[in-house]
């Protein structure tokens, strides 16, 4: 529990002093990354432009963490805009959500905690190119990631049991399954019927007591929050607990970049950031990592301009921010005759990946998965929880709300984004944040593959649903899409220098001692759920990056 | 800020016409909120007090409300004190919406007006009254954020000053535990049982 962790002594650099590495971003990978270089002995300063919290902190208060977004990216500070094409002017609008805190996604996310397949690391070459697309295989392999994958799920505490369609694994989970619950016995009951495969959704949240922590009470306060028991396995209540325990390693919260720094050689030499009285100070380092979500990596490359990279930091292939994914989104609805009460324990108990494959028979390109669950809170379903046809107020509207919040099920769709170049992260040319730095300009239109798949698997939700013994199910049309919480593809990894800015050691092709771990470091986007597969690349690049400083590869820049 | 300033109102409307998916939505309602001062108000054992509204316009406000929801066999909007939430809301967070109330309730009034040919008031109608006024202004705006206003008050934690005695998530059956053991619903029951 949090005693152990709160009396230790935590470590502060001299702010003057060169580290050995800089980590912009103590999220989901820049947690990890912050206790494997400290473990090997490097010290280490992770810059978090986010609060430093802790489990006193993680209240349930849907009106606080959904509505006022206590630990999520604040739109009115840090405004994003959104346009569907480089055709339209961007508007303000909310385009983007991330965990902004030390921890970072990994502290509100849901905790689903899917691993990539053999196949979606090399897709492109089973199947041939796409036109107009970027779509590429990755430069390593499944086989590659996979010790990394058992790293993380052991490292971080995962529940789960494998399925009929995993790609094989060198280790059990650590803990079993969660319980089921009555979603997860209606899509078991509802596959069967379909001749489909319903199986135990890995999930980032302990079962059973792990490694000092306490096992999940079930409480159904994960998505949006904070697990105020310890049991989601963030990397606030692991990683960067053990990161701090070395002595090496400096988290500083509320420090917000604004400028990787270079030198004449193009080394990078430190960065520039904004502290919490929004004083501008310098850190220096030996070399930097940079970890900030798929949305803030490739805008602090291209604030990063200098004479010698006029492009933006690690530009010269021009594809910093290009490619983003979001994955697809659809889903349906559902009314069952008795309660499921669905807003007790964990977001999801079972998935279904009968539909992971790409299948040429239907005509176009895609995969996803589903699963079934209910995450609505009683503000949120009033507002937009029922049917469409339902009235939105007076006596009918009171008795819906009233009979439907504990019966109602949804079938959540994740799909494939394909990797289209006009996807993308620019800085918006007008719209400036707080401080004074440039806005997200988020420019996304889903493929017409994207948007077939979500169709499709949205038809498949409703096969489901019905087979379930539903009383009614609806969909919304499916369109595309706006808002993103998965932000990938936007320095992707890759062999050629041309046509990726990092390559497998996730070193940036164009600075030696540059280096980008997190969502913007995939290539293509799976089947949604991308955390477990950021994290295992985390863990990996750890372990590289170890090997070259420790083979004298990373030399000071000052 | 820079040359473009947001929108609170526009995320607030935009967030009720419903943008993406459901689940999506939640997240881009917009209500900053002042806290503090909705726990000293509930906390406070005397009678909440108007801080923003004047008597007649939280009379109009409120009969509204519990029109959205209606107090029948169960309590409702009313019992709930969403009013003090709504009141607090234009005194703090959501000041950049009293232009549009206050233009709401004018509109209100002639409208009642000129149907009724009364003084206007529109909680001095009856019901089934009230019922046809709001069905005629039902796509409009300022309905749109007095439901969502009614709906915050109704359902947000206590402790901001609505939603008394937990009446919004007993009528829903939410109930906020520190902990729940499984069988949570019927369905994981009843496979248990089996
Ligand atoms: C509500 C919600 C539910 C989710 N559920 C799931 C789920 O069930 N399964 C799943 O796989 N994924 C889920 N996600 C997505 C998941 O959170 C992300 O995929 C994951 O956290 C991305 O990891 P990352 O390391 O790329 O970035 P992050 O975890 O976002 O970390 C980046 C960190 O960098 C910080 N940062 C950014 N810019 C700067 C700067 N300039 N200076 C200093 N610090 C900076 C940020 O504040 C943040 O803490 C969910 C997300 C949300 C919001």
């Amino acid at each position: 529990m949090a005693k152990s962790y709160a009396n230790i002594a935590r470590t502060k650099f001299d702010q003057n002093a060169e580290v050995d590495f800089l980590i912009i971003g103590a999220g989901a990978s820049g947690g990890i990354i912050a206790k494997e270089l400290a473990t090997a002995g490097f010290r280490v300063v992770a810059l978090e432009q986010g609060p430093y919290l802790s489990e006193k902190d993680f209240v349930h208060d849907e009106f606080k963490f959904m509505q006022q977004r206590a630990i999520t990216n604040d739109y009115k500070r840090q405004p994003n805009t959104f346009r569907h094409s480089e055709k339209e002017e961007a508007k303000v609008q909310p385009a983007i959500i991330y965990g902004r805190l030390v921890g970072g996604g990994s502290v509100p996310f849901a905790a689903n905690y899917w691993r990539l397949h053999e196949i979606d690391f090399i897709e492109r070459s089973k199947l041939g190119p796409i036109a107009g697309t970027g779509f590429s295989d990755w430069p390593i392999t499944y086989a590659e990631l996979e010790p990394y994958y058992t790293k993380a799920e052991w490292d971080l505490g995962v529940s789960g049991a494998p399925g009929p369609f995993d790609s094989p694994r060198s280790r059990p989970y650590p803990l079993p399954p969660l319980p089921i619950k009555s979603s997860g016995v209606l899509a078991e009951r509802a596959a069967r019927k379909l001749g489909w495969h319903a199986q135990p959704a890995p999930m980032a949240i302990l079962s059973k007591p792990y490694r000092g922590r306490s096992a999940c009470a079930h409480c159904g306060f994960c998505s949006y929050f904070g697990c105020e028991m310890e049991a989601k396995s963030s990397t606030l209540t692991t990683v960067i607990r053990e990161a701090e325990k070395t002595g090496r390693c400096e988290i500083r919260p509320n420090s917000y970049v604004r400028q990787i720094e270079v030198n004449k050689a193009g080394l990078v030499t430190g960065v520039t950031y904004f502290d919490e009285n929004r004083k501008e100070r310098f850190q220096a380092a030996k070399a930097v990592v940079l970890s900030a979500n798929g949305a803030e990596t490739p805008k602090l490359l291209l604030m990063s301009k200098s004479s010698k990279f006029p492009h933006g930091l690690a530009n010269s292939s021009g594809k910093v921010g290009k490619y983003l994914m979001f994955n697809g989104h659809a889903n349906a609805g559902a009314v069952f005759e008795q309660q499921l009460n669905e807003f007790k324990s964990v977001a999801v108990s079972r998935i279904i990946h009968d539909f992971y494959n790409c299948d040429p028979k239907r005509g176009f390109y895609g995969g996803g998965g589903l699963d079934t669950r209910f995450v609505q809170y009683p503000l949120g379903f009033a507002i937009r929880g029922l049917p469409p046809d339902a009235p939105r107020w007076g006596r009918e509207y009171k008795r819906m709300l009233a009979e439907q919040y504990t019966r109602t099920l949804t079938v959540l769709c994740h799909t494939t984004s394909l990797a289209v170049e006009s996807n993308n992260i620019t800085l918006d040319p007008h719209v400036k944040d707080e401080w004074g730095l440039p806005a997200v300009r988020v420019t996304y239109t889903d493929h017409a593959s994207d948007l077939k798949m979500m169709q499709f698997l949205q038809d498949r939700a409703k096969e489901l649903l019905d087979a379930a013994g539903a009383r009614k199910v609806w969909a919304r049309p499916v369109g595309p899409q706006s808002f993103g919480f998965h932000l990938l593809g936007t320095c992707r990894m890759g062999n050629d220098p041309k046509e990726s800015v990092i390559d497998k050691d996730h070193r940036t092709h164009d600075v030696p001692n540059l280096f980008i771990s997190d969502g913007s470091s995939m290539v293509t986007s799976g089947r949604g759920q991308p955390t477990c597969t950021i994290q295992a690349l985390a863990y990996r690049a750890s372990d590289r990056i170890v090997q070259l400083a420790k083979s004298g590869e990373i030399k000071s820049a000052l | 800020m820079g040359s473009k300033t947001i929108s609170r109102r526009r995320f607030f409307i935009e967030s009720c016409a419903g943008v993406s998916s459901a689940w999506l939505l939640s997240n881009v309602l917009d209500i900053p909120f002042a806290q503090e001062h909705a726990h000293q108000a509930a906390l406070s054992p005397t009678p909440t007090k108007l801080e923003f509204l004047s008597p007649e316009q939280a009379a109009e406000i409120e009969a509204i409300a519990a029109q959205i929801i209606p107090t029948d066999e169960t309590p409702g909007a009313r019992e709930a004190r969403v009013i003090y939430f709504i009141d607090r809301a234009l005194a703090t967070f959501a000041s950049d919406d009293r232009p549009a109330v206050m233009k709401g309730l004018d509109d209100l009034q002639s409208r009642v007006r000129k149907r009724f040919k009364n003084s206007g008031k529109f909680s001095e109608l009856k019901s089934k009254q009230q019922i046809e006024v709001l069905k005629s202004i039902e796509k409009g705006s300022f309905f749109e954020l007095i439901r969502t206003m009614t709906v915050c008050g109704m359902f947000a934690d206590p402790s901001y000053g609505g939603n008394y005695n937990e009446i919004g998530w007993k009528m829903v059956g939410f109930s906020d535990d520190f902990a729940f053991e499984p069988p949570f619903g019927f369905y994981d029951q009843e496979s248990e049982a089996k």
